[in-house]
This record gives structure tokens, C-alpha cells and sequence, in this order.
């Protein structure tokens, strides 16, 4: 698919999903606050079982369909750096209250200060620390 | 049920979202972070499609009450604090070494790669340190 297009159609299709969340339940959808509370088992979070069993769904959907034409990339990384960005990523999330959905897809939009604080912050030290693995090699 | 039937239905949409516009996978990600270097943009157009709807149906959504529910929850704090510059600091760290997010490490599970499944075992740890660190804080 042309390059520009399908992130384009890709990024409505993420908008569509967190209005319709908003739309029916009035909650964010804010990726990683809705899986850190899995581990809690509380009712009141079956809306986010509910969830992110449909994100596995969707996925195993285009899996099945499409595997070549849309997983036809690999996750490069010795097994430390992989381990290492996981945690990162799981701590930073929670400290920072959101990842790339609920502070930038969703609290951008709402024009939150935290959340363009937050999407601004991340975007650039993801960014820098690309450039700086570059330098390095 | 409805109300669960609709964020199962959100959760499809937002996997087949990722997966068409290429979040879920690393290399395009890094690409789109690699500013300095071979930067490929396309990735921006992900947010921009996504802020852009999202900015006027989330205007009007939240003039009414939802439908499956009596209010919105929706964040109100709105303090710049260390927590949350730190926070998206580590948070960009471990997205640029490896460029996976969340939501994608979650989908990148149906591929059942080992690095997929590692990543994301290794994030639930790093929230459940989080939740330890948390707790030894109060």
C-alpha cells in the first residue's frame, strides 16, 4: 500500500476505536493503564480484559489473513536489550501514566498539557536514543 | 455486556489500526526516529490521522453522557511534575532501543516470536516494579 496512506488509514482506524471507547464507555484508551490493571482483578475492569482480548483478536486476524504481506518484519535485539526496553517501557508507562495511546492519541487531542508534555518527551528521547545508537555503530 | 462488547469491538479496531499503519513493527518505528538518519515519516501520519479525528469527535462525544455509561472519565489533573517527564523519559528510552510501544508489544504477540513474547513479559515486570515502588513510597 502506498506509503503515506496506509499509516493514514491505519491512524483513523485508531482514532475511530478511541472515540468509539469514549463514545460507549467514556474511558481512555490508554494502553498500557488498561493492561498494568489485568493484574489486579477487580470487576469494574472487565471493560479491560474485554479490550485487550479484542486487540489480540484483531490481531490474530490480520495474522491469519495476511502473514506475509503485514508481520514481514522481525524484532531485532539480543535477548538482554529486549528484556531491558521491556522494562523500561512497562516502568515508564506507569510512572508517566500513559504510552504512545493514551497520552498521544488520546490527550492530544483533549489538549492536555501533561499528555503533549508527555508525547513530546518521549517522541524526542526515542529519537535521540536512535540517533545515539547510529553514532555508536 | 454492551459496554464490554464495546471495548472488545475498540480493541479489534485499534489492533487492525496498528497493524496497517506499521506501529507494530520495530523497524519502522526506528525509521521514524532515525531523524538524524535515513528518517522515514510515514509513521507521523499515524498520529496526525489519529489526533486529527480524534480532536472533533471527542469534542462532540463529550457533550453527552456515553452510552453505556453515566459519566466520562476522563483525566483532570494538569501539573507538569517530575513524575511524568521521568515517566516518558525511561518510557522513550525502551521504545527507541527497540521501537515497540505498548499496544504493539500486546498485538506482537500473535506473531509468537520469542522476542515478542520476551518483550512483553518484561514489561509486565517492569509495571509490577513500578507497583512495589509505588508501594514503598506511600
Amino acid at each position: 500500500m502506498n506509503l503515506f496512506l496506509s499509516p493514514l488509514i491505519g491512524g483513523l482506524l485508531i482514532g475511530a476505536s478511541s472515540s468509539l471507547m469514549l463514545w460507549g464507555l467514556g474511558r481512555i484508551t490508554g494502553i498500557s493503564g488498561i493492561y498494568s490493571a489485568l493484574f489486579s482483578f477487580k470487576k469494574e475492569n472487565y471493560w479491560k480484559y474485554s479490550f485487550i482480548v479484542g486487540l489480540v483478536v484483531g490481531g490474530l486476524l490480520l495474522y491469519k489473513i495476511y502473514p506475509s504481506n503485514l508481520f514481514d518484519y522481525k524484532i531485532s535485539g539480543s535477548t538482554s536489550k529486549v528484556i531491558i526496553a521491556g522494562l523500561l517501557v512497562g516502568f515508564g508507562t506507569r510512572l508517566g501514566n500513559g504510552c504512545t495511546s493514551g497520552h498521544g492519541v488520546c490527550g492530544i487531542p483533549r489538549l492536555s498539557q501533561r499528555s503533549i508534555i508527555s508525547t513530546i518527551t518521549f517522541i524526542f528521547i526515542g529519537m535521540l536514543v536512535v540517533a545515539i545508537e547510529g553514532a555508536l555503530q | 455486556m454492551k459496554s464490554l462488547i464495546t471495548s472488545f469491538l475498540s480493541g479489534i479496531i485499534f489492533a487492525i489500526g496498528l497493524v496497517i499503519s506499521g506501529m507494530t513493527n520495530p523497524e519502522k518505528v526506528k525509521g521514524f526516529l532515525d531523524i538524524l538518519g535515513n528518517w522515514d515519516i510515514s509513521l507521523a501520519f499515524v498520529m496526525v490521522g489519529a489526533i486529527f479525528l480524534n480532536f472533533f469527535t471527542f469534542r462532540k462525544i463529550t457533550k453527552n453522557k456515553p452510552l453505556f455509561a453515566n459519566t466520562h472519565f476522563l483525566p483532570e489533573r494538569n501539573d507538569i511534575d517530575l513524575k511524568l517527564i521521568l515517566g516518558a523519559t525511561l518510557f522513550g528510552i525502551g521504545w527507541g532501543l527497540l521501537g515497540i510501544c505498548p499496544g504493539p508489544g500486546i498485538v506482537n504477540l500473535v506473531t509468537l516470536d520469542t522476542n515478542a513474547i520476551i518483550f512483553v513479559l518484561s514489561m509486565t515486570t517492569g509495571m509490577f516494579i513500578f507497583k512495589l515502588f509505588e508501594k514503598a513510597n506511600n
